[in-house]
C-alpha cells in the first residue's frame, strides 16, 4: 500500500500472489517517484536559464514544504499524532536565522549575532528541540482532540510571544537583509539555494524512511495502532512518542530556517494556526504514512494555490471546495488514489 | 488602583465572556454530542454578523436585523450540516479538523465576494448607544451591560433546557454516553441537525451582538473560534456549566490580564522589561490555563458525568 | 534444578478480592507446575476473570500473595511482569490491525529484546527478529499467512496471532483468557489442535469451552463464587460429586 508496507511483504515470504501484486505496485509508485524526481531537478534549471524565475521560486518553496510536510508526517502520518500547531516551529527555524542576522547587523546580542550558516542552521534546530521536548512532554499526556487542541495552543502561544516583541517587528514582521553565509556556496544564487533545499529533502526523506522501518519506527507505527497492546508488551509508549516529536519538531525547525533564507521576510503570521492547518492538509492530500505523500500533497497544494489565484482573486472558495471533497471521497490520500486508479489496492 | 475603572474592566470582561459562552455553548453540544471538531463553527459566528449587518443597514433597525438573522444563520447552519457536517460524524477528528477548515476558506471568501473585504461598521440605536451611571459612580456603556443581560438571559435559558427538558435530558445523555441516545430509539440524525443549528444561531448571535462594537470583518471568525476551543476544553467537553464558568472565566482573565498584567509586574521586575514581557504574557495567558489544565485536569474543569 | 524443577512457577496463596460487598474472590490458593495445561473452570461469575486480572497485574488484591517464580508479585506493575516473563493473551483480541502477521509477532520479540531505541537498520531484515517470530507463527500455525495485512485474518487466526505474540515474549507462563471465546467451531477445533503442539509449554487456561479445556488439560481448578472447590485431573473432576452439583450439573 505504501512504501513501507510494499516493503515488508518482500522479507516476509509472502505467497506468490502477494509478491506480483507488491511488484506492480511498486512500479506504479516507481514511475510517479521517478517523474516527480525528474521534475524537481529539470524543472528549476531550465526555468533559471530560461528567465522564469518565478518557476524556480515556486520549486523552491514547494521544496521546502514538502521537508517540513515531511516532518509533520513522520508524527502525524506514521505516529498517529495529530499535531495542530506545526507552524510554530517553521516559524521558531525561521526566527533562528532573522534574530541572529538582525543582531549581526544592528548590535546587541553579540552571543548569537551572526551570520554563519552553521550557526543559523544549529540554532534553529536546536530551539526547536527544546521547544518541542517541553512542549511535547506535556502534550503527550493527552491523547485525541486534547492533543489537537493542546499543540494548538502551544502553536498560538508562540505566535503571541512572537508578535509582542516589538524589537523583531513584532507583528510587522522582520526583514532578512543577508542570508546564512556558507564556505564554498552562497544562498543568494536562486539556483545554489534550491540545489540545497532539494539536497535537504532528499536527505531527510531518506532518514524518515530509515526511522519510520527501524526498530524504532515499528514501535511508533505500533502506538498509532494499538498504544495498549504495546504497552501490555512492555514498552514505554511515552518515551518513544516524545522522541518522535523533537525529531519532528527538529525537522520543521531545519525546514524554517530555509524558508527564512528563501523570503527573507518573516513575520508571526507563518506561525498562525491556519498556516499548521495547511501544513497538516498538504500532508493528508497526499496521503499519511506514504514517503512520497507530503511530496505530492505540497506540490497539488502550490500547484492548486498559484493556478487557481490566476484564475480568481477568490481562489480560497474552489480551494476550500476541492478540500472538503477530497476529504468527502478521496480516502488514503493522493497516493492512495494514484494506487487505486491503477488498481493495485487490495481493500 | 483606580476602582471605577477596575469595575469597567470586570464588567468589560464579563461582557467578553457571556459573548465567548453563546460561541462556546454550541461548540460544546456539537463536539459533546456528535464527537465533531467543528473548526467553522467561528464562521458561523461571521455569517450571522454580516446578515445582521446587512439587514440593519438595509431596515435602519438593529432589533429587526437580529430578529432576522437569528433564522438566517439557522438556515446556513442547517445547510452545512445537510450537506458536509453530517457525512463528517463516523470520521475521525483528523477528517474533520481538515474538512472544517475547507468550510471556513470557503465561508471567508463568500462573505468577501457578497460583501467585499471591508468589514461593516453597525450602527446602534440611539436608545442602545449611551452610558449609564453604574452604583459607586461608575460609568459604563449601556450596550454592553445590554449585552451582559442578553447573554446571561441566554444562558439561563439553556441551562433551563438543558437540565430541565426532555431535549436537554436527551443532549445530557447524548454527551456522556454517546450510544445511549440510540438505545432510547430517538431519530439521532434529527437531534444532530437540530443541536447544530442551535448552535449555529447561538454563535450567530453572538457574531451580530459584537458588531455594533468593533464592525464586521472577514476572519473575525477565526479568532474567536481558537478561543472558544480552548474554553471547552477548560470547561470540560460537553459540559454546558462548564462552558459558562470557562467562558466567563477567560473573559475576565484575558481582559484584566491586558489591562492589569504590566502594573503586576512592574512590582517584580523593572518598567521596560514588564512592558515588554506584560503583553506578550498577556496575550498568552488563556493558551498558558488551558495547557496547565489539560496536563492536570485533561478531563477539564466540569467534566459531563459518567463519560 | 532437579529440586527446583517440580516447584510451582505460579503460586497463588489466600488470594482475596471483593468490590464493595461481593467477594469476587474467596482466599484462592492454586498452583501451577512447570510444563502442565492447568485449566479453571466455572459458571459465569465465578470471579475467573478477576482472577486472571490479579495475575496479570490488571487489577490489586485485597490480600493474599502471589508467587512467580519463587517471586512475589503480588503488587508489581503489569509491564513488569510481562519482563519476568509471564505473558497474557487477552479476552478480546488486541493486535496491529495495519501489520503484518509476521510484524505483529516481531515487535512482540523486540519488545522482549531490549529498548527499541534503533534508528537505522530496517527492523524487517533483522533476522533475530525475524527468525524467532517466523518459528513462533509456524508453532500456532499461522505461517502461510505470516506476509498478509493483520486485519485480513479470520477471528480465530486473530486469536491464533494473540497467541503468537505471547509465545513470542519467551513467557515461563502463558496465561490464556477465554482463547476460544466467539470462535467456531471448525475454528476451535483447530486451536485445540494448536494448544495441543504447545504442550509442554506451562500455560493457565481460563477458558468456557468444556470440550477443549477436557481435552487440554492436565489438572483443572473449579473456581465457583470466587472459591477453588476442587483441583485435579479431568478425570478426577468428572467424578467429584461437588463439582458436577455446583457446576456440571447445571450444564447437563
Amino acid at each position: 500500500m505504501s512504501i513501507q508496507q510494499t516493503e515488508q511483504s518482500k522479507p516476509s515470504s509472502a505467497g506468490p500472489g502477494a509478491a506480483s501484486r507488491s511488484g506492480q505496485r511498486l512500479n506504479a509508485e516507481r514511475i510517479i517517484t521517478l517523474i516527480i524526481l525528474a521534475a524537481l531537478i529539470v524543472v528549476p534549471v531550465a526555468a533559471y536559464y530560461g528567465d522564469a524565475r518565478y518557476w524556480v521560486d515556486l520549486a523552491t518553496r514547494l521544496v521546502i514544504l514538502s521537508i517540513a510536510a515531511t516532518g509533520l508526517n513522520f508524527i502525524l502520518g506514521y505516529g498517529g499524532m495529530i499535531s495542530f500547531g506545526h507552524a510554530a516551529f517553521i516559524g521558531l527555524g525561521a526566527y533562528a536565522v532573522g534574530i541572529p542576522v538582525f543582531h549581526s547587523i544592528n548590535d546587541g546580542f553579540p552571543l548569537i549575532a551572526s551570520n554563519n550558516g552553521f550557526l543559523h542552521f544549529v540554532l534553529a534546530m536546536a530551539v526547536c528541540a527544546v521547544f518541542a521536548l517541553l512542549t511535547g512532554a506535556i502534550s503527550l499526556r493527552t491523547r485525541s482532540v486534547h492533543f489537537i487542541m493542546i499543540t494548538m495552543a502551544f502553536g498560538q502561544m508562540t505566535y503571541f510571544a512572537i508578535v509582542s516583541i516589538e524589537k523583531y517587528g513584532g507583528d510587522d514582521g522582520l526583514t532578512i537583509d543577508l542570508r546564512s553565509e556558507w564556505p564554498l556556496i552562497t544562498f543568494d544564487h536562486p539556483l545554489v539555494l534550491y540545489g540545497f533545499c532539494l539536497a535537504s529533502l532528499f536527505v531527510v526523506m531518506y532518514l524518515v524512511h530509515r526511522m519510520v522501518n527501524s526498530r524504532f519506527g515499528m514501535v511508533l507505527q505500533g502506538a498509532k495502532q494499538n498504544e495498549e497492546r504495546l504497552r501490555a508488551l512492555g514498552i514505554n509508549v511515552y518515551n518513544y512518542q516524545l522522541t518522535a516529536y523533537v525529531i519532528s519538531g527538529i525537522i520543521c525547525g531545519y525546514a524554517g530556517a530555509l524558508l527564512g533564507n528563501f523570503t527573507t521576510f518573516i513575520s508571526p503570521e507563518m506561525m498562525d494556526w491556519t498556516r499548521s492547518g495547511e501544513l497538516m492538509f498538504m500532508v493528508i492530500l497526499g496521503g499519511v504514512s506514504f514517503l512520497f505523500g507530503p511530496l505530492i500533497g505540497a506540490a497539488v497544494f502550490l500547484l492548486l494555490e498559484e493556478s487557481l489565484s490566476r484564475f480568481t482573486i477568490h481562489w480560497h472558495l474552489p480551494f476550500g471546495v476541492l478540500l472538503i471533497l477530497s476529504v468527502l471521497f478521496i480516502r488514503g490520500g493522493l497516493s492512495g488514489l494514484l494506487q487505486k486508479l491503477g488498481g493495485a489496492r487490495d481493500r | 488602583m483606580d476602582t471605577s475603572l477596575f469595575i469597567i474592566q470586570t464588567l468589560n470582561g464579563l461582557q467578553l465572556g457571556v459573548l465567548l459562552f453563546l460561541v462556546a455553548s454550541g461548540l460544546t453540544l456539537t463536539f459533546g454530542i456528535m464527537d465533531l471538531v467543528n473548526l467553522a463553527h467561528g464562521s458561523l459566528y461571521m455569517i450571522g454578523a454580516f446578515i445582521c449587518a446587512s439587514i440593519t443597514l438595509w431596515t435602519g433597525s438593529f432589533l429587526i436585523g437580529i430578529l432576522l438573522a437569528i433564522p438566517a444563520t439557522a438556515l446556513v447552519g442547517l445547510a452545512v450540516e445537510m450537506t458536509v457536517i453530517r457525512n463528517l460524524y463516523p470520521r475521525d477528528h483528523l477528517d474533520h479538523v481538515l474538512a472544517t477548515f475547507g468550510l471556513i476558506l470557503c465561508f471567508d471568501t463568500l462573505v468577501q465576494i457578497i460583501w467585499g473585504p471591508e468589514g461593516i461598521a453597525v450602527p446602534l440605536p440611539k436608545w442602545m448607544d449611551g452610558q449609564v451611571l453604574l452604583p459607586g459612580g461608575v460609568v459604563f456603556a449601556s450596550y454592553r451591560l445590554i449585552i451582559i443581560g442578553v447573554g446571561l438571559a441566554i444562558a439561563a435559558g439553556l441551562y433551563f433546557l438543558v437540565v430541565h427538558t426532555r431535549i436537554g435530558m436527551l443532549i445530557r445523555a447524548g454527551a456522556s454516553n454517546r450510544t445511549m441516545i440510540s438505545a432510547l430509539g430517538i431519530n439521532i440524525k434529527a437531534l444532530f441537525t437540530g443541536v447544530f443549528a442551535v448552535g449555529a444561531c447561538l454563535a450567530g448571535l453572538a457574531g451580530m451582538l459584537v458588531s455594533p462594537i468593533t464592525g464586521t470583518s472577514i476572519g473575525m471568525g477565526n479568532e474567536i473560534i481558537i478561543t472558544a476551543f480552548v474554553i471547552i476544553i477548560v470547561g470540560g467537553i460537553g459540559s454546558m456549566k462548564g462552558a459558562f464558568v470557562a467562558a466567563i472565566l477567560i473573559g475576565l482573565i484575558d481582559t484584566l490580564g491586558r489591562s492589569y498584567l504590566d502594573d503586576v509586574f512592574k512590582l517584580v521586575m523593572n518598567a521596560e522589561v514588564a512592558e515588554t514581557a506584560a503583553p506578550a504574557l498577556s496575550a498568552m495567558l488563556i493558551y498558558i490555563i488551558m495547557a496547565l489544565i489539560l496536563a492536570f485536569r485533561p478531563q477539564g474543569l466540569f467534566p459531563p458525568k459518567t463519560r | 534444578m532437579t529440586a527446583d524443577a517440580m516447584a510451582p512457577i505460579l503460586r497463588i496463596e489466600n488470594l482475596c478480592k471483593s468490590f464493595g460487598g461481593v467477594t469476587a474472590t474467596d482466599a484462592v490458593g492454586l498452583e501451577v507446575l512447570p510444563g502442565e495445561t492447568h485449566a479453571i473452570i466455572g459458571p459465569n461469575g465465578a470471579g475467573k476473570t478477576t482472577l486472571i486480572s490479579q495475575l496479570s497485574g490488571l487489577l490489586m488484591p485485597d490480600s493474599g500473595h502471589v508467587y512467580f517464580k519463587q517471586c512475589d508479585i503480588t503488587r508489581l506493575a503489569a509491564h513488569k511482569r510481562a519482563h519476568a516473563g509471564l505473558a497474557r493473551s487477552f479476552q478480546i483480541t488486541s493486535v496491529f490491525m495495519q501489520m503484518s502477521v509476521l510484524d505483529n509477532v516481531a515487535l512482540s520479540v523486540q519488545a522482549r529484546a531490549g529498548h527499541s531505541f534503533h534508528f537505522w537498520t530496517p527492523a524487517r531484515t533483522i533476522r533475530k527478529l525475524r527468525e524467532p517470530a517466523m518459528e513462533k507463527l509456524e508453532k500456532v500455525g499461522l505461517q502461510d499467512r505470516a506476509g498478509d495485512i493483520t486485519s485480513s485474518l479470520s477471528h480465530g487466526e486473530r486469536r491464533q496471532l494473540e497467541v503468537a505474540m505471547a509465545l513470542a515474549s519467551e513467557p515461563d507462563l502463558l496465561l490464556l483468557d477465554e482463547p476460544m471465546a466467539g470462535v467456531g467451531t471448525e475454528e476451535s477445533a483447530r486451536m485445540v489442535d494448536m494448544f495441543k503442539s504447545l504442550h509442554g509449554m506451562t500455560m493457565l487456561l481460563v477458558e468456557h469451552d468444556m470440550d477443549a479445556v477436557f481435552a487440554l488439560a492436565d489438572r483443572i481448578s473449579v473456581l465457583v463464587y470466587g472459591r477453588v472447590i476442587a483441583t485435579g485431573t479431568p478425570d478426577e473432576i468428572r467424578s467429584n460429586q461437588d463439582v458436577v452439583r455446583a457446576y456440571l450439573g447445571e450444564e447437563t
